[in-house]
């Protein structure tokens, strides 16, 4: 299963559908870290609307990505975290401390364009 | 759907079965009434107990069922594995403390994502946990 990601300018945009497992996780982070560096994208928006379970597995997998997404050079915004995926989070202890997040995709947008200056 | 009076039975193996495991814990939670953040609360802590068995204990067996204690309704989550056991249950507790490069969150979690929790290991042995959660 591979999740895509679509480029609009200087933005990498994608939207997890699917029920995340291991392996999608692992596979997304490969491609989505590929595709930042191929395409010198600044800011990446990942929406989680659909996704109804973020274990700490699945957390870590999405912090790791948010830093090494940075190191590349390119800002992370995570939009549409359900409320209850936010609450177990809390009580997983996890906050995805200092990681942007926004309401949902246009939002994180601007939310990068802010950032970015543009 | 089919009325869950029967307890759900899952065995661990690999990475898909703690996809099962957590879905058929869902749809258990749904059925008896709880809320969405509870059914999500419930699938999380699911997760967690069946990606332990996963990554330090496998094969093991999560099995699901409904609990009715004088009214008092709600689910039983148990994870047993006859893995290596858990040598300090009270470090394995603590928030970030962990042997394999995770977060250290999932038992501490579970603990706050559930109303009960009771765990018993031995090394050599294995490990059973069991939560609960109550409809209120
Ligand atoms: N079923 C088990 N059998 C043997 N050891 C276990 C078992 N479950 C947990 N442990 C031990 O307890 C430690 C803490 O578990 P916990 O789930 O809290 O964190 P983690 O699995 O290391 O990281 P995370 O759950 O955040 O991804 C584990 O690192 C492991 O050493
Ligand atoms: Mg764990």
């Amino acid at each position: 299963m591979r999740i895509p990601i679509l480029k609009l300018y200087n933005y990498l945009l994608t939207t997890i559908q699917v029920e995340l497992d291991d392996q999608t996780a692992i596979q997304f982070q490969d491609d989505l870290l590929k595709k930042i560096h191929e395409t010198g994208a600044l800011g990446v928006v990942i929406d989680l609307t659909s996704v109804e379970i973020i274990d700490s597995y699945i957390a870590k997998i999405l912090g790791d990505v948010v830093n090494m997404s940075e190191l590349l050079g390119a800002k992370v915004v995570l939009t549409g975290i359900r409320p209850a995926v936010a609450l177990t989070l809390v009580d997983l202890g996890i906050g995805l401390k200092g990681v942007p997040t926004a309401l949902d995709l246009e939002q994180g947008l601007e939310k990068l364009r802010q950032e970015l200056g543009e | 759907m089919m009325m869950k009076n029967a307890p759900s039975r899952v065995e661990i193996h690999n990475e898909w079965d703690i996809v099962r495991a957590r879905q058929s814990g869902r749809d258990y939670a749904k059925e008896l009434g709880f809320g969405n953040v509870d059914q999500a609360r419930i699938a999380t802590a699911i997760s967690e107990l069946a990606r332990n068995i996963y990554l330090y204990a496998k094969p093991g067996v999560i099995t699901i069922e409904v609990i009715d204690d004088q009214g008092k309704k709600g689910l039983a989550i148990t994870a047993k594995d006859d893995g290596p056991g858990i040598n300090d249950l009270r470090q394995a507790m603590e928030d970030g403390y962990t042997t394999s490069g995770g977060l250290g969150a999932g038992l501490p979690g579970v603990k706050r994502l559930m109303d009960e929790f009771d765990i018993l290991s031995e090394a050599g042995k294995g490990t059973k946990i069991t939560a609960r959660k109550y409809l209120r």
